[in-house]
């Protein structure tokens, strides 16, 4: 039979400790992991993509209610958790650095950075939820805007900024759980210059959350914020 | 045993023909291309079957050719499809501007009819026959869709929207009314007829019981109860605009948008005031979501259109006329 | 020929125990996984159909409660869309092939895909749990805003089932695009590939690109329910046409993630069941692709009356029946390969027979969808319900028993009883006739849909589709025994039962665990039957 030639399995030489059975070589088992990052990313656009959807379709009909629901969300607040963001951002890619340079104590160092970053940008989003509590910004029937005839888009408007923002903080949570794995890793010193693709995946998912607060912030804090509503 | 099996349904109006045409030409060519391939399977299977357990078919791998050709076909039969099946959608969608109005109100599990004369029936429709008729249809809870068999029309009734359906009735008798969407547990309950009648045993049957006044005086006695007036003075004296002679002429938003004051503007700015200011008015309208029924919008349209240019002319009354364009969908 | 090989162990008997299996990571064993799982789903959607039509056998809904009928036709589309027809081909057939047919030892991410089975579990337990505690009846479209502030059943529990098994389709869709991309064999370019990877592919990549959009539309729905935010209800100013677009977004896409591997699976039975070249091979291939991108752009054909524009229908009509076009392509280019072939009659050929025409109807009664001015009357009633089940029964479930029979030696390293399959194979095709075939007729009567209750001039249409539907559940329960029986008491498989091309072919039946003794090397396109005569071993 002619189309199924055979060659000897590579098994001989020796293999790098990370690399799973069933691939030839490392460097395929990194290209696949790296490609099969990317294609969760675009999953995951789709996924935030159908709430951008829906807030571009009420932004559009109710423009001066989301205007007026925007004025009250806290911008300093929002700026500050921005560059909080892409400060961890940059830590990441220190240490996806660090690990591609097999530099042990970089790797801890940057990691633990982006974990505390992280967190502090979950807490102040903490902060600011508990504000929508007190003021009764939350929809459902606790629901109170001063203004009677915005009331039911505002309440849209809210819905989407917990709905989006809930999420986007479901995937920091995530996030941190992948930085603390990546931490026992390379507290175990598993990442070296020839092995480091865990931390340049879990970089891409962290850069990527990033990103989607990157489109957030302005969508939810800053345009038509600057509007006197009624 | 045909008196049990009907395997057409009846046709009762004006676009039941045309629907149907449509139907029978897909018909001949699904019919033309399934009984193709059928045949063609046959004949290979049967005349190239394998002779011996070790046999291999020929070496064919393809033909541009007939790629093109089974591309190129099938294209240009579903474009034929295409414009016949807009135009036909087109027809069931522009209702001619003489239209009687109807209104229609679903809500879980029954569907109430207003005439504008003040007759109201529930799970029946009284028309006459050979006029165009205008449905003019809301909702009170979930999505359903009106929809007669015999008519070959349906459109669902969506919360929040004002929706439209016509039709013109060809044939006197009594149709099936269904409602088409899902819509909780007595769905298949709400039914009801349509009565196709002669002109003059309509016009009979609408003089038969009105005894609650015409649907635009209850609008009327409405517009008084919530107060509108007050606001919504004949002669642009108060805080709202004049609302006489509005119906159908276009209307400049704060925005700088003009749009037509169709039934649907009006619905909408009745339960959300604050979607369309008027130019040159303050947002002050609360909206009266959830404070009036549906019927009690429809209402208030109906009372609304019947408003002439009396004293003021509208906002807007120099220009043309709009475009014949007034169904919602 | 190559070596038949003489060890005797095989991934079946590699390890023993309950935990060898729930904790596997080969691709072929989580193939059993699913194969059982889905096998399950489909007996209890089956028994969800049963009693749908045993309620239509009288006009009066005299049977069960219009609560209960409710929930029986909801729980029958839940289960059978998002717990059978979705994950059936591709996480059976699909996961035990594709590494196998481009010559890899395993999928790209072997834990990602035993994860992606427990998460599959666990999203149908939620659906179970609601089967149990009352039900839903909402139908399988959850259309607001009666699901999200109407109904007071179960929907949020079934909407995270759906939510979460939808992990599982994406994550599998992920692991099949990586692997195709990564993981194949020296020699093996991407136009020698079999169809079936390439309709694997296209599935994939709608897997990955549509379902987070139903996982976040389920979402909303459950958030509106559970959390009374405020986003699709009319009160507060939402639309709920908008949760219809979200929604057929994905669905209208989900669609060809349930006929795509199908078609992929008839590619493989025609080009064996021929022993030809597919004929076409491209265009088949491109095909798939069209259909992956432009089942994208199709969504509001299921809205030509919600209230949508008059324009946004026009575009809508006409991107479906561009939709058509490589469907059709594929249809004639299928029917071409038989000419000149060495044509087989066995049980799979006559499943994929059974397909083409089957599809042929199904996809020729989508165009009398497609088409405005007919869809207006045929929306919502129970023509579209003979169209659906056309594409999914008689395509979907006939290509899937098609390729259940001709990889079952590969399976189980077993035969089936040839004589009983062909007999199972007859009563399914004439069963599944007799049930659809008079619901377009009453379809086009004005028979409505999810209709407990109905006019007594539709009663002979619906009793010859209850009596149908008996005959096809008989020819389903046939494969299910001796499929059952062959297991134990089938006569042992060679490695080449069919005298196929494939590089599934080239290893033993069932294959070892590695898949592959040596890396295969290719030489040649899929369906190189160059050769004058092909063993049958």
């Amino acid at each position: 039979m002619s189309d199924a030639q055979f060659v000897p399995s590579p098994a001989t030489h020796a293999h790098h400790p990370a690399q799973a059975h069933h691939f030839d070589s490392l460097e395929q088992q990194q290209e696949a992991s790296t490609l099969g990052m990317w294609v969760f990313l675009v999953n995951e656009i789709m996924f935030f993509g159908g709430l951008f959807m829906a807030y571009l379709v009420y932004r559009t009909w109710y423009p001066d209610a989301f205007a007026a629901g925007s004025s009250h969300l806290n911008i300093p607040l929002g700026a500050t958790n921005t560059a909080v963001l892409i400060i961890s951002s940059l830590t990441m890619a220190l240490a996806v650095h660090a690990a591609q340079t097999s530099w042990r104590r970089g790797q801890i160092v940057f990691i633990i950075l982006t974990i505390a970053l992280g967190t502090t940008f979950l807490v102040i989003k903490a902060f600011e939820y508990a504000d929508k509590f007190t003021h009764h910004l939350v929809p459902g029937p606790h629901f109170q805007w001063p203004d009677e005839k915005l009331r039911a888009p505002v309440e849209i408007f809210y819905s989407l900024y917990f709905a989006l923002t809930g999420l986007h903080a479901l995937h920091m949570v995530i996030g941190i759980g992948i930085m603390l794995w990546l931490l026992w890793m390379a507290w175990r010193g598993r990442f070296d210059a020839e092995y480091y693709s865990p931390v340049e995946v879990s970089g891409l998912y962290w850069h990527f959350v990033d990103i989607v607060w990157i489109f957030l912030f302005p969508l939810l804090y800053l345009i038509g914020a600057h509007v006197r509503h009624v | 045993m045909f008196q049990n099996l009907p395997l057409f349904p009846a046709q009762a109006s004006g676009f039941a023909g045309q629907v149907d045409a449509l139907y029978f030409f897909l018909i001949a060519v699904s019919a033309f291309f399934s009984l193709l391939i059928a045949l063609l399977i046959v004949v290979f299977a049967i005349r190239y079957r394998r002779r011996s357990p070790d046999e291999v078919g020929a070496g064919i791998t393809g033909s541009l050719q007939l790629e093109l050709l089974w591309t190129i076909v099938p294209l240009g039969i579903t474009m034929v499809m295409f414009l016949w099946g807009a135009w036909v959608f087109f027809t069931l969608n522009r209702a001619p501007r003489a239209a009687m109005e109807i209104y229609v109100v679903g809500k879980q599990w029954m569907w109430k009819v207003q005439h504008p004369d003040g007759q109201r029936e529930i799970n029946e429709l009284h028309v006459p026959v050979g006029r165009p008729v205008k449905l003019l249809m809301g909702t009170e809870d979930v999505i359903h869709s009106f929809f007669i068999p015999a008519f070959r029309t349906k459109f669902d009734v969506v919360p929040g929207k004002l929706t439209t359906l016509w039709f013109e009735a060809t044939k006197p008798g009594r149709y099936h009314l269904f409602c088409a969407e899902y819509c909780g547990t007595k769905h298949s309950a709400m039914i009801g007829w349509v009565e196709v009648m002669e002109p003059a045993a309509f016009q009979a049957w609408l003089s038969g019981g009105a005894g609650e006044g015409s649907l635009a005086s209850r609008g009327e006695r409405l517009f008084q109860d919530l107060a509108c007036h007050t606001c919504h003075m004949p002669d642009s004296q108060g805080r709202g605009p004049v609302l006489d002679g509005l119906f159908g002429k276009p209307v400049k938003l704060q925005d700088g948008r003009t749009v037509v004051a169709d039934e649907s503007y009006l619905r909408e700015s009745i339960v959300n005031p604050q979607g369309k200011i008027v130019a040159g008015y303050q947002p002050l309208m609360p909206t009266f979501q959830g404070l009036i029924s549906e019927e009690g919008v429809l209402q208030l349209i109906a009372y609304i259109k019947t408003l002439g240019p009396k004293a003021a002319p509208g906002p807007s009354a120099n220009e043309p006329p709009p475009p014949a364009k007034q169904g919602t969908p | 020929m190559h070596t038949i090989a003489t060890h005797t162990r095989n991934y079946i008997n590699a390890e023993y125990g309950v935990m060898s299996w729930l904790l596997t990571r080969d691709h072929k064993r989580i193939a059993l996984l699913y194969l059982g799982s889905v096998t399950t789903f489909f007996a209890l959607g089956g028994l969800f159909a049963v009693a749908i039509r045993l309620e239509l056998l009288t006009p009066a809904g005299d049977l069960v409660q219009s609560e209960t009928y409710n929930k029986l036709f909801t729980m029958h589309g839940v289960i059978m869309v998002f717990f059978f027809l979705i994950p059936a081909i591709p996480a059976v057939l699909g996961n035990f092939l594709v590494p196998i047919m481009i010559g890899a030892k395993d999928l790209a991410f072997p834990k990602l895909n035993l994860l992606s089975w427990y998460i599959f579990m666990i999203g149908a337990s939620f659906a179970l749990w609601a089967v149990v505690n009352g039900g839903v009846d909402t139908g399988w479209t959850f259309y607001t805003p009666y699901s999200s502030v109407v109904s007071n059943t179960q929907v949020i529990a079934a909407a995270v089932g759906i939510f979460i098994t939808g992990f599982s389709s994406i994550l599998t869709g992920l692991n099949f695009i990586v692997t195709i991309h990564r993981m194949r064999a020296p020699g093996m370019t991407w136009f020698r590939m079999p169809l079936f990877i390439w309709s694997h592919y296209a599935t994939s990549l709608i897997m990955v690109l549509g379902t987070p959009v139903i996982a976040i539309t389920v979402l909303l729905v459950f958030a509106e329910r559970a959390l009374k935010l405020c986003i699709f209800d009319a009160s507060c100013g939402g639309d709920p046409v908008l949760f219809q677009h979200l929604f057929w977004f994905y669905s209208h896409p989900a669609v060809y993630i349930m006929i795509l591997p199908a078609m992929g699976v008839i590619s493989e039975l025609v080009a064996a069941g021929a022993r030809k070249n597919v004929f076409g091979y491209s265009f088949v291939a491109f095909a798939s692709l069209a259909i992956a991108v432009l089942g994208f752009l199709v969504w509001g054909h299921h809205m030509f009356v919600s209230s949508q524009s008059v324009y946004a229908g026009m575009i809508f009509s006409i991107l479906s029946f561009l939709v058509a076009i490589p469907s059709a392509v594929k249809v004639f280019n299928w029917t071409a390969t038989l000419y000149k072939g060495s044509v087989s009659w066995q049980t799979p050929m006559l499943y994929a027979y059974g397909f083409i025409g089957l599809f042929a109807i199904g996809g020729l009664t989508g165009l009398f969808l497609a088409t405005l001015g007919l869809d207006v009357h045929v929306h919502d009633t129970y023509f579209i319900v003979a169209h659906f089940h056309y594409v999914m029964v008689g395509g979907t479930i006939m290509a899937y028993l098609g390729g259940l029979h001709y990889w079952w030696p590969k399976i189980s390293g077993r035969l089936y009883p040839e004589g009983w399959a062909k007999f199972g194979a007859l009563i399914v095709f004439v069963g599944f006739n007799l049930t659809f075939f008079p619901q377009f007729i009453v379809g086009y009567l004005g028979m409505p849909r999810r209709y407990h209750a109905y006019p007594e001039e539709f009663q002979v249409l619906n009793v010859m589709s209850s009596a149908g539907a008996s005959i096809l559940g008989v020819g389903y329960l046939i494969p299910f025994v001796y499929f059952i029986w062959s297991m134990r008491y089938g006569p042992k498989a060679g490695p080449n039962p069919w005298g196929a091309k494939g590089l599934e072919w080239t290893i033993d039946s069932p294959p070892i665990t590695e898949n592959f003794v040596d890396t295969p090397v290719v030489t040649e396109g899929a369906y190189a039957y160059t050769h004058e005569r092909m063993d049958v071993v």
